[in-house]
């Protein structure tokens, strides 16, 4: 599991006191997590915040599970 | 008009969580006042209030499960928390002991189209709205919470009220300072009364204990600040040592109810609401007029609205605030009732709650209630030294048992806005 995968599941742990058995890779924020439009605001916040990193709202629209934020993580830092 | 009565109640107070539990302090009289444990009071000339006891430590706290002992985990799970601010979570608890006080679960469409929601608050979220203000400036726009709007909103407590439990009637909220509750549990049997709904959840909450609403108080030149190493005495009404109000914090929620729907379930009535009374003083944005008028006519109205005479009245919650204004209220009693003072029992529940501000009306108005239930008069503690004479019993120290069929609750707020609701024992 990369380092990066980690650090987001225990940030939507955390922010959505969701089940870790539930929080995959391919775990939907709003549909599987139980997010609503505004806990996705909240945890693109948090990644921002965690990462050092900027994500634009267009960018944010389309990071709907975990593995797009880890997906768009990524590559943010590989620059 | 279709007729309203009161079938549950819920309470939140710095005596307590739950009905019981905080009306058996009030009787006792005991008092609610501490040292703030929210915020360091450094600096501050108010280092005081009525803090709900809770199993965190806020307000004297106490281990989980004591009896009184309030516990946000047995209302909200921490996600949903950051959602709401405290008045939020503590107009939920009172709704909820309210509404299983009831018995009123609405299960089909119609039963939850005809229930109701009207709870308001004085400030709302004053915490939430300074925190964030301070991430603003320091950190700028884009570290604004999506959850700042919804927690802070009064409204919300409304709102939060009716997704929780599905209430699909009118959903409405009442902003009047200090006399939020009162007008909220007038409103609310109106809309029953003109058959909006059949039955309405109301009141109001309120949570200002918080570094921005002490000192902006303070500012106003409205808080004591002459009791900090005795918190126990320093909300002390008609007292000639009365310095100042005494900030609480918490919720007072009722279920009011259309008379043949509550009988027809077999629902416990605990009171008729006859009355209801509005004015305003047109006079200053913080005093009440000085002759009291502006009271004196609400009351008029309440009990014109009743059909009911002075001499009706048996016992009145006073807005009295341990303020100078306590005896501007107490004399436009005296005006409106005249020989019958002498029969009449009048208190401020203030001296043992502290002030709720948005609450104080709809926690008042459920001592009212309760005091026609158990023929108690609540009593005004503190009252060692009465700073006038009157001949009204203004039932120092401890609950008083005696007649009381009609109960009125006086509120006023800041603005020159009053209000006075007038309840009833159903026999």
């Amino acid at each position: 599991m990369s380092d990066t995968l980690e650090r987001v599941r225990k940030i939507v742990i955390d922010h959505l006191d969701a089940d870790p058995d539930k929080v995959t890779e391919k775990a939907s924020f709003i549909d599987d997590l139980g997010a609503d439009s505004l806990d996705n605001v909240e945890l693109v916040m948090a990644f921002e915040e965690e990462f050092d990193i900027e994500i634009p709202d267009d960018a944010a629209e389309h990071i709907q599970t975990v593995g797009d934020a880890v997906k768009f993580i990524d590559e943010k830092l590989a620059g | 008009m279709r007729r309203v009565v009161v079938t549950g109640l819920g309470l939140l107070t710095p005596l307590g969580w739950g009905v019981e539990h905080t009306w058996k302090g009030i009787v006792e009289g005991r008092s609610g006042i501490g040292p703030i444990t929210n915020f360091d009071t450094e600096g501050y000339g108010c280092t005081i209030a009525g803090e709900i006891p809770s199993v965190d430590g806020r307000g004297g706290g106490g281990v989980p499960g004591e009896p009184g002992v309030f516990d946000h985990e047995k209302v909200m799970s921490p996600k949903d928390r950051k959602r709401v601010d405290d008045f939020i979570v503590y107009a939920i608890a009172a709704a909820d002991e309210a509404l299983a006080d009831a018995n009123w679960k609405p299960e089909t469409d119609e039963q939850r189209e005809r229930t109701g929601v009207m709870v308001g608050s004085g400030i709302g979220g004053l915490g939430p709205i300074a925190d964030t203000a301070i991430i603003l400036k320091e950190q700028g726009p884009r570290r604004v919470s999506p959850f700042f709007i919804p927690s802070a909103l009064i409204n919300l407590t409304s709102g939060q009220i009716s997704i929780r439990h599905g209430l699909k009637g009118p959903n409405h909220s009442v902003v009047t300072a200090c006399a939020t509750g009162a007008h909220a549990i007038g409103d609310a049997a109106r809309m029953i009364a003109l058959d909006d709904a059949d039955v309405m959840v109301c009141g109001g909450a309120e949570s200002s204990i918080v570094p921005i609403g002490i000192a902006g108080f303070l500012a106003c030149k409205a808080l004591c600040t002459a009791f900090n190493d005795t918190p126990e005495k320093a909300s002390r009404p008609y007292d000639k040592d009365h310095a100042g109000f005494v900030m609480g914090e918490g919720a007072g929620i009722m279920v009011l109810e259309e008379y043949e729907h509550a009988k027809a379930r077999g629902a416990k009535i605990y009171a008729e609401v006859v009355g209801y009374g509005m004015s305003g003083d047109a006079y200053h944005i913080t005093a009440p007029s000085e002759t009291g008028e502006g009271g004196l006519r609400a009351m008029k109205a309440a009990l014109k609205r009743a059909g009911m005479q002075p001499s009706d009245l048996d016992y009145v919650n006073a807005h009295g605030t341990s303020t100078m204004a306590d005896w501007i209220e107490l004399h436009a009693i005296e005006q409106l009732v005249g020989d019958h003072a002498k029969n009449l029992a009048v208190s401020s529940t203030k001296s043992m709650t502290g002030h709720l501000l948005g609450a104080a009306g709809a926690i008042e108005s459920i001592f009212s209630v309760l005091a026609i239930r158990d023929q108690i008069a609540p009593p005004t503690i503190n009252l060692d030294n009465p700073e006038e004479e009157t001949a009204i019993d203004l039932v120092p120290h401890k609950g008083k048992p005696m007649k009381i069929d009609v109960a009125m609750s006086n509120s006023f707020g800041f603005g020159g806005t009053n209000a006075s609701v007038i309840f009833k024992k159903v026999v």
